[in-house]
């Protein structure tokens, strides 16, 4: 169906083209799901299937790209339309219209499809995506998982026989992210469409998958069986990990195949618990009474009651719009509670000089762009400096540990994703604040970018940060959290230690919880060290 | 080109939404309604009337609105709208106003100006007569403010662009996204302001306002570009092909019509009924009419559940139409009533035949449907 010849596409101002000399052939009806780090050019590869790259992006694309016979070198995005969807990361970006079923007729009236034949497949999609009670509602009502099933009902309705996914479930919640995978199961099933897809968080998607694609920045893309690549690719899910430390072959992709060869595994552990993380009990360094807070007419949190201690790491968990970067956001002073208080070390945070409250409490935003204005890391360093009154150089002192290596005359936008969020990350420390919030920090990030952030973090709880990090990404929790707190409607639903709260939920239970449960262990790294020391 | 999708249903599948139950109206139809009733209020000065008429505008958005976002542009409006009033009286307190009168309320000191600023006046003076015919001329603009407003808390405006004929399509969507760019900016705003904050900067003061400038138009820029590239690979944008000479006289029917359409609109605002207006307007709007319906040949798109036109549409634009046809008429045989004087300062009266003619423009208030009510079990 996707046919790649010798592709490779050279940017402008790049060095090095990005996929040399790329062979792929992706058979009909079939979920190829693209895997690899960051910066190994898995856009460009998605990007290129419709001809966006390099009709769009410009650049220069040597070899042949094919579709259903459709050569992109003769065809523009727009003449591929009726047999290439194209789902981004943000389904707001991809919205033209206002309304859910405008939204699906939109590409449709595009392609002048008859009036009739529209009706049908609007209903018809309406049904297969699990829309029809959203039908008359307006885009930016629904929640992140209903807003990502209509953008992509929005380009079925073409009934295009490729559809194209760019990190479909990064910015969702876990809830969210399976109503999503279920659709794309359907579709492969059912209707025979084939998905090509890229997805940093395989621990959701890779048991869907019929083909990996493993691309390397070093050495050739690799195409075949999930199973065998995932035992030579660098990024691997949970489920993986645990299959390569207990030796198991072919290795598991999924939470069931594991379970069913986990038993002599549990039987080796049974009897012994992973090292157990004693409780912080320091004094808490910010502590938040029956808060509640109104966003527009609803309230978005009612009565929160929180303690956060120097020296602990907490996850704050829950689904989209439960009110996690609110609670994140009162606490660094941006919005006023309507009741309850807040206490951050010592300071009521709305009332505070923004100058002072930095020196306490430091947020790192969902976007970490918004907090760098400067051309270059240089002169963002400067600018941190200044902002927090500290010796010039101590913000590139940082970056230096965080981020070693890194370009200085860069700027901000064209670092990676991981790097710019170490960059925004060093700008909030530069005045060493008691508490330091960190809101969705994963989202983007590869595995290797992730362990970073995880020793990073690990570091700043030891020299008694306390640490709060609003998440979707439960195996980050259990790795890294001491605590966890769920959030749900803007209320605390569950707050206690990671192994408790995350294990007794099936929905924010990491997958080594569910492959191991009852037994209490919940990483990689617990069972990996066990198996090497004998009981 | 015919696409292999295109297939031919047998007739009695219905593509239009259908015209029964509760529903949006034809966007179009507020539309004419709306500028029915600003016609007719560009026809008179009389406080009465015009009140009369905020009030029928006021009735039927408080009737018929929708819940939805756009339905609570009305209240915004008629802020602007008080706003206008409020300013163009302060400047006739301050600067005076061209109408000369006896009756002094009080006296401001009056700025002593030099010799070549003769006719510009501060202070002095605050007559009864220039206060009221401010008032008169700016409450005319208020109710015609007020109409827009009636009209765009009714109907969504990106409903009434879905609206537009093929040739227009392109102009429309480019509306379409201009209006969704807007909310947009100011979330980016917001957002990029607390991140000041963030960073140790204050949020408050023109200063933070016009720094965030640059990162605002960033990302608005990158939306753009972003939104850019969906619409490009949903298929926006494929054309027909269409032979020269036809693409050509698309582009001068359209101009020819449109410029002859403004002028005829001239002709028929302004005092006094020009004999040429009505023609020119027939004819130009025949001409546009011609242009557009070519220039539809050119768009391949279809249209996805057209609003209907059905007997409702007629009656509530009828009813705004038929406002403002008898009000022109009768302004023109009992002007008296319809512009009453500022010198001297008289009690204004509610002419009756105008005034039941406003009352026309309540209709729709009972026959335009309920708009459906998002999430209500149907």
């Amino acid at each position: 169906m996707i046919h790649f010849e010798q592709v490779s596409v050279q940017y402008h101002d790049a060095a090095a083209p990005v996929l040399g000399g790329l062979d792929l052939t992706v058979p009909e009806g079939e979920l190829c799901l693209v895997v690899g780090p960051s910066g190994v050019g898995k856009s460009t590869l998605l990007g290129a299937v419709n001809g966006l790259v390099p009709h769009f992006t410009g650049g220069v694309l040597h070899g042949r790209v094919t579709v259903d016979g459709r050569d992109t070198r003769e065809h523009r995005p727009r003449e591929l339309a009726d047999l290439v969807g194209m789902v981004g990361q943000d389904p707001v970006a991809h919205f033209v219209t206002d309304n859910v079923e405008d939204e699906l007729a939109y590409g449709m009236e595009s392609l002048g499809i008859a009036p009739e034949v529209m009706r049908r497949r609007v209903e018809d999609t309406l049904d297969l995506l699990g829309l029809a009670e959203l039908r008359d509602r307006a885009l930016s009502t629904l929640s992140g998982g209903q807003q990502q099933r209509v953008a992509i009902g929005s380009v079925l309705t073409s009934h295009p026989k490729v559809l194209v996914l760019d990190e479909p479930t990064s910015a969702l919640d876990p809830g969210a992210a399976e109503e999503v995978l279920a659709v794309l199961q359907r579709l492969v099933h059912d209707l025979g469409t084939t998905v090509l897809m890229t997805e940093h968080r395989l621990e959701r998607v890779v048991q869907y998958a019929d083909r990996v694609l493993l691309l390397t920045p070093d050495g050739p893309a690799r195409f075949g069986d999930p199973a065998e690549l995932m035992a030579l690719s660098p990024v691997y899910p949970p489920v993986v990990g645990l299959g390569r430390a207990a030796g198991w072959s072919p290795l598991p992709l999924s939470v069931r195949d594991a379970r069913r060869r986990a038993a002599p595994l549990r039987a080796a552990l049974e009897g012994r618990t992973p090292p157990v993380v004693p409780p912080v009990t320091t004094e808490p360094v910010a502590v938040v009474s029956r808060l509640t807070l109104k966003r527009g007419p609803n309230p978005v949190l009612r009565g929160v009651e929180l303690a956060l201690r120097p020296g602990e790491i907490t996850a704050l968990m829950g689904r989209n719009g439960a009110g996690k970067s609110t609670l994140l956001g009162a606490l660094a002073g941006l919005y006023k509670p309507d009741s309850g208080t807040i206490s951050a070390a010592g300071l009521t945070p709305h009332r505070s000089r923004p100058k002072e409250l930095i020196r306490r409490v430091g947020l790192v935003p969902q976007e970490p762009r918004d907090l760098l204005y400067a051309e270059t890391v240089t002169a963002e360093c400067a600018g941190a400096d200044h902002d927090s009154g500290t010796p010039p150089g101590s913000c590139r002192a940082l970056v230096a540990r965080l981020l070693p290596g890194i370009d200085d005359t860069l700027h901000p936008r064209d670092l990676s994703e991981g790097q710019r969020l170490t960059l925004a990350l060093a700008v909030v420390l530069t005045t060493r604040p008691d508490l330091i919030l960190l809101d969705e920090p994963t989202r983007g990030l590869d595995y290797a970018a992730k362990a970073r952030l995880v020793t990073v973090l690990r570091e700043l709880a030891a020299d008694g940060h306390a640490v709060l990090l609003a998440t979707h990404d439960v195996e980050l929790a259990a790795e890294l959290a001491h605590r966890t707190v769920i959030l749900a409607e803007g209320e605390i639903v569950a707050d206690g230690p990671s192994a408790e709260v995350v294990v007794s939920s099936p929905v924010f239970a990491p997958q080594v919880a569910k492959v191991l449960a009852p037994l209490p262990w919940l990483t990689v790294t617990q069972v990996s060290d066990a198996l090497r020391t004998p009981a | 080109m015919p696409t292999p999708n295109r297939t031919r249903q047998p007739r009695p599948v219905r593509s239009t939404r259908s015209a029964i139950g509760p529903r949006h109206l034809h966007p179009g139809a507020w539309w004419l309604w709306a500028i029915g009733l600003g016609a007719a209020a560009s026809r008179t000065t009389n406080p009465l009337l015009l009140l009369l008429i905020v009030a029928v505008s006021g009735y039927v958005v408080a009737a018929r609105r929708s819940t939805e976002p756009w339905a609570r542009s009305y209240t915004a409006f008629v802020k602007v709208a008080l706003a206008v009033l409020g300013i163009r009286l302060l400047f006739t307190v301050f600067l005076g106003s061209g109408v000369g009168g006896t009756h002094v309320l009080f006296t401001l000191p009056q700025l002593p100006l030099p010799d070549w600023a003769q006719g510009v006046r501060i202070g002095g003076a605050v007559t009864l007569e220039g206060l009221l015919y401010s008032l008169y001329q700016s409450l005319r603009l208020a109710t015609l403010l007020i109409c827009v407003g009636a009209a765009n808390a009714l109907a969504n405006p990106a409903r009434l662009l879905r609206a537009l004929p093929g040739a227009l399509y392109e102009a429309g969507v480019a509306a379409v996204v201009a209006l969704t760019f807007s909310p947009n900016l100011v979330a980016d705003v917001q957002r990029i302001r607390s991140a000041r904050r963030l960073r140790g900067r204050s949020d408050k003061g023109l200063r933070s306002l016009l720094s965030v400038g640059l990162p605002v138009l960033e990302s608005a820029l990158e939306r753009s570009v972003s939104l850019a590239a969906t619409m490009d690979s949903r298929g926006f944008g494929r054309t027909a092909d269409l032979p020269r000479r036809v693409a050509r006289s698309i582009g001068a029917l359209t101009l020819t019509g449109l410029l002859a359409v403004c002028v005829a609109c001239y002709g028929l605002l302004t005092e006094g009924t020009v004999r040429w207006a009505l023609p020119v307007l027939l004819i130009g709007l025949a001409a546009l009419g011609a242009g557009l319906l070519l220039g539809s040949r050119r768009s391949v798109r279809t249209r996805y559940r057209p609003d209907p036109w059905a007997w409702r549409e007629w009656l509530v634009a009828g009813s705004g139409l038929a406002v403002a046809g008898l009000l022109i008429w009768l302004s023109g045989r009992d002007p008296a009533a319809f512009n009453p004087p500022a010198v001297p300062p008289t009690v204004p009266e509610l002419p009756l035949l105008p005034a039941l003619a406003v009352l026309l423009g309540l209709l729709p208030a009972f026959v335009a449907p309920a708009p459906p009510r998002p999430g209500a079990p149907k």
